[in-house]
C-alpha cells in the first residue's frame, strides 16, 4: 500500500496534462484494443473466447467490489450472476411474444436490475457481518437459492434450463445479433461500460468508504458511518453488475440453467479474482483473462483440467497472495529506480529448475491420471512432444527425478531471487523509491 | 375386513412407526454431523479459520477406508484411515495454514477452500466419479432389531454406538485430562498458553490432526450407509457450516444441539410427502405451470435439501450469534 500512496503523491506534482492523457489514454487505447481484436484474431473459435473473456472480466470485477474493495469473502456471487441471466432469458422471451420494441443491446439492463433487487433483498441479512460469518452466510444463500432453482421449475426449467432466440428480439439499426462477431462487440461494449463504471465506483467516496470497511471497521464506526449500510451498498453495486454479466452469458449461451447459480460457478469467480489480484483495480480482469484461457486451453489438453486450477490456486494462496497483478505490482518501484537488472539474473538462473519442477508436476498428474482413470486405453502420453509411456517405470523415474530433484534445486534457486530482491529493493529505497 | 377401529389403529402404528424410525435415523445422522462438526468447531475457535476442507477430510477417510477394507479388511480399516487422514491433516496445518497464517484469515480459508477443491478432483482422479461398492461388513450386515414391521439395521446401531462412544471420550479428554485443558486453554487465550511454556504450534497442529481423524471416522462409519462418491463431500460441507454457524461459531455445545436439530429436521422432512396441494387440495387444473403450481405442489420431502439453508437465515435473522453462540463474529 506504500507504494501506491507514494506514488498517487508524486502524481500530484507537476505536468498534470501528461498524466491525463496518461490516464484517458489507456481507456482510449482498451476500447481501440476491443475494437481492433477480433480483426486480428477473427476464427469463430477465438470470437467465442474473447466474448466468454468479456463476460468474465465484468463478472469478476463485480466480484471485487466485495472481496477487494470491501474484504467480503462470498462463496455465493453466482447466485446474482444467475439469477441476473434467468431474468434476462425471460425478459427476452417476454419482449418476443408481446412484441415490445425493446433490442438486444438493452437487455443486459434487465438482469443487472434483477441482480439488483436480488441482491437488495438478499443482502440486508447476508452483509450484517464481515468476515467469517459474512462467507458462510454467503454459502448458505447461495446453496438456498441454487437447491430451490431445481424446486422452481416452471421459472428455472429444471436440470434442463430455459432457452430463447436472440435473433427474434427486434433488431437495432439493422443488426440482429446473429453472429458471434456482432455479440462479441455487444459484449464488448457493456464490459467497457462497465469496467469504466466501476473504476469510477472505486474514485467515489463510497468507494474509499468501502476500503475504510475493509481496513477498519471500528473506526469507521466512530466517525459516523454504519458499516452494515457501507457493506449493503457494495453488494448491491456487485449484485447489479454480476447481473449484466449473467445476463451478457445468457444472451451468449442462448441458455440459462441451474449450473449459472450453483457454488462452482462461485468458485470459478472466486479463482479468477484472487488469481488475478484483489489489491488491484485491474487484477481481476488479468485474472478473468487468465483463468477463461486456462479453462478454454486446458479442457483440450487435459481431462484434469480442474486439478491444475486447483494447485495454481493454492499455489498463489501460499506464495503470491497479490496475485498476478500484485507480482507485477512489486516491481514497480524497482523499474522505476532502474534497479529491474539487479534481480534479473537471479530470475533466469530460477527459471530451468522451476521449469523442470513445473514439468515433474504436470507429469506426476498426468501419469498417474493415464494409469489410473484411462488404464485401458493409450497408455502413452505428449508432454512438449515427448513421448511417455505410463506403464514403463522410467516414465515414474523421470517424473520423481523432475518432482525430487526440481524441488530441491529450484528452492535453492529461490532463495538467490530472495537475495537479490533484499538487494535490487534496498538500492531502490536509497534512490527514494519505497519498495 | 377391517373395521373403523382396526384401520385406525393400523395408521397410528404406522404413523408411530414413522415416528420412531425418523428419529432414530435422525439422531444417527445428527450424531454422524456432530463427528463432523466438533473437529470443526474446535479447530475454528483454535485458529480462528474455518475449514473449508474438513468435508473433504470426510471424503478422504470413506475412501481410504474403502480401498483398505479391499485390502485388508473393514476393522484395520477403521483404525488406518483416520490415521492417514490425521496425518495428512497435521501436514495441511503444519505446512499449509501456519505459513498462510501471515496473511490472514482470509487467505486461510481460502487456502481450505483450494484444498477442499484439489482433494476432490485428486479422489476423481484415483477412484473416478462413480460410486464405490463399499459394503457393510459381515459381522454387522443382519438386522438388530424389528419396530412394527421394519428391521432395522445393525449397522446403523454401530453408527450410533461409535459416534456416541467417541462423543462421550471427547468429552472426557476435553474435560478431565490435562491436555484437554491445555487445549480448552488454548481456544480463548492462546498467548497466555505460549508464556506458560506450552508449545501452542504443537497444541494447534495435534487438534488440527485429530479434528481431521475424526472426520475421517465419520467417513469410514458412513461409507458403507451412505453413498461413497466423490461429490460426498460437496454434498455435506455445506450443511456442516450451516451446523456449526447455527450452534453458534466455536461453541461446542451449540454444534451438538445443532446437529441433532438438522439431522431430525432433514431426516422427518424427508419421510414427509405432504405438499400445500394435499393440505389445502389442488389447485384449479386450469391453472398453467407457474410458480404457484410448483410452491403448490412441492412435497416437504422434495424441500428437505433447502431446510438447513432456510433455517440457517432464520437464526441468523432471530439470532445471529447462533443457538449457544457468544460471540458475534
Amino acid at each position: 500500500m506504500t507504494e501506491l500512496a507514494s506514488s498517487t503523491t508524486r502524481q500530484a506534482g507537476p505536468a498534470p496534462f501528461a498524466d491525463k492523457l496518461r490516464f484517458y489514454g489507456i481507456w482510449i487505447a482498451a476500447a481501440v484494443a476491443l475494437v481492433v481484436l477480433p480483426m486480428i484474431f477473427s476464427s469463430g473459435g477465438s470470437l467465442t473466447t474473447f466474448s466468454l473473456i468479456g463476460i468474465s472480466i465484468i463478472f469478476a470485477l463485480s466480484y471485487n467490489i466485495l472481496l477487494g474493495q470491501t474484504g467480503l469473502l462470498s462463496f455465493g456471487h453466482a447466485v446474482y450472476y444467475g439469477l441476473g441471466g434467468f431474468l434476462a432469458l425471460h425478459g427476452m422471451n417476454l419482449i418476443i411474444s408481446r412484441e415490445w420494441p425493446i433490442p438486444l443491446p438493452f437487455v443486459p439492463l434487465i438482469g443487472g436490475l434483477f441482480g439488483l433487487i436480488f441482491a437488495m433483498i438478499l443482502g440486508w441479512v447476508s452483509t450484517k457481518r464481515a468476515g467469517t460469518v459474512f462467507a458462510m452466510i454467503s454459502l448458505g444463500v447461495g446453496e438456498l437459492v441454487a437447491s430451490s432453482a431445481l424446486i422452481l421449475r416452471s421459472f428455472f426449467g429444471g436440470e434442463a434450463g430455459i432457452t430463447t432466440n436472440r435473433t427474434d428480439l427486434p433488431p437495432f439499426f439493422g443488426y440482429t445479433f446473429g453472429p458471434q462477431i456482432q455479440i462479441y462487440y455487444l459484449i464488448a461494449f457493456w464490459v467497457l461500460v462497465c469496467t469504466i463504471a466501476m473504476y469510477a465506483l472505486t474514485r467515489t467516496p463510497l468507494g474509499r468508504i468501502c476500503n475504510a470497511v475493509r481496513d477498519n471497521p471500528e473506526r469507521v464506526e466512530f466517525i459516523g458511518y454504519s458499516p452494515h449500510v457501507v457493506r449493503y451498498l457494495a453488494f448491491c453495486f456487485a449484485g447489479f453488475f454480476a447481473g449484466i454479466a449473467g445476463s451478457l452469458a445468457a444472451i451468449n449461451f442462448e441458455i440459462a440453467n441451474s449450473a449459472y447459480l450453483g457454488i462452482v460457478q462461485s468458485g470459478v469467480v472466486l479463482f479468477a479474482t484472487f488469481i488475478g489480484g484483489v489489491a488491484y483495480f485491474f487484477g481481476p480482469i488479468l485474472g478473468a483473462i487468465f483463468v477463461t484461457y486456462l479453462q478454454l486451453g486446458l479442457t483440450d489438453l487435459t481431462a484434469v483440467w480442474q486439478l491444475y486450477f486447483g494447485v495454481i490456486f493454492i499455489g498463489i494462496v501460499m506464495f503470491a497472495p497479490g496475485g498476478i497483478a500484485g507480482l507485477i505490482m512489486m516491481h514497480r518501484p524497482l523499474y522505476r529506480a532502474g534497479t529491474l537488472s539487479m534481480i534479473m539474473p537471479a530470475y533466469l538462473v530460477a527459471l530451468l529448475p522451476t521449469l523442470a519442477l513445473a514439468c515433474g508436476v504436470i507429469l506426476l498428474i498426468e501419469t498417474v491420471s493415464r494409469y489410473l482413470v484411462h488404464a485401458g486405453d493409450d497408455t502413452t502420453l505428449h508432454l512438449l512432444g515427448i513421448p511417455f509411456d505410463t506403464s514403463q517405470p522410467l516414465t515414474w523415474a523421470i517424473t520423481a527425478v523432475l518432482l525430487i530433484g526440481g524441488f530441491y534445486v529450484a528452492r535453492m534457486t529461490w532463495r538467490g531471487i530472495a537475495a537479490a530482491w533484499d538487494r535490487a529493493a534496498t538500492a531502490a529505497r536509497d534512490k527514494g523509491y519505497a519498495a | 375386513m377391517l373395521s373403523d377401529d382396526a384401520i385406525q389403529r393400523k395408521c397410528g402404528d404406522h404413523v408411530l412407526e414413522l415416528i420412531v424410525i425418523s428419529t432414530l435415523n435422525g439422531v444417527l445422522f445428527g450424531m454422524l454431523l456432530f463427528l463432523l462438526s466438533s473437529g470443526l468447531t474446535i479447530i475454528f475457535s483454535m485458529l480462528g479459520v474455518l475449514n473449508f476442507a474438513h468435508a473433504s477430510f470426510y471424503m478422504l477417510g470413506a475412501f481410504f477406508g474403502f480401498q483398505i477394507t479391499k485390502w485388508i479388511g473393514f476393522w484395520p480399516a477403521l483404525i488406518i484411515a483416520p490415521l492417514l487422514v490425521g496425518a495428512i491433516g497435521m501436514a495441511v496445518e503444519r505446512y499449509g495454514l501456519r505459513n498462510t497464517h501471515k496473511h490472514g484469515h482470509v487467505a486461510e480459508l481460502l487456502l481450505t477452500f483450494g484444498l477442499a477443491y484439489v482433494i476432490e478432483e485428486m479422489v476423481q482422479l484415483v477412484w473416478g466419479k462413480g460410486p464405490m461398492d463399499f459394503r457393510v461388513p459381515a459381522a454387522l450386515d443382519f438386522p438388530a432389531f424389528t419396530i412394527f414391521s421394519t428391521n432395522y439395521p445393525a449397522y446403523k446401531m454401530f453408527m450410533l454406538l461409535v459416534s456416541v462412544a467417541i462423543f462421550i471420550v471427547l468429552l472426557v479428554v476435553l474435560k478431565r485430562t490435562r491436555i484437554g485443558l491445555i487445549v480448552q486453554a488454548a481456544l480463548t487465550h492462546p498467548h497466555m498458553v505460549g508464556h506458560l511454556g506450552h508449545n501452542v504450534g504443537q497444541i494447534f497442529m495435534l487438534v488440527f490432526g485429530v479434528g481431521s481423524a475424526l472426520a475421517a471416522v465419520a467417513g469410514v462409519i458412513a461409507g458403507p450407509a451412505l453413498v461413497t462418491q466423490s461429490d460426498m463431500a460437496l454434498l455435506l460441507g455445506p450443511i456442516l457450516f450451516v451446523v456449526v454457524v447455527v450452534g453458534g461459531l466455536g461453541s461446542l455445545p451449540g454444534a451438538f444441539f445443532a446437529s441433532l436439530l438438522i439431522g431430525l429436521v432433514q431426516t422427518f422432512a424427508v419421510s414427509m410427502n405432504g405438499s400445500l396441494a394435499s393440505l389445502f387440495g389442488p389447485l384449479d387444473p386450469g391453472i398453467g405451470p407457474s410458480l404457484l403450481t410448483d410452491v403448490w405442489n412441492v412435497t416437504i420431502a422434495q424441500i428437505a435439501p433447502i431446510l438447513p439453508y432456510v433455517l440457517l437465515v432464520l437464526i441468523l435473522i432471530v439470532r445471529p450469534m447462533g443457538l449457544m453462540g457468544t460471540r458475534e463474529t
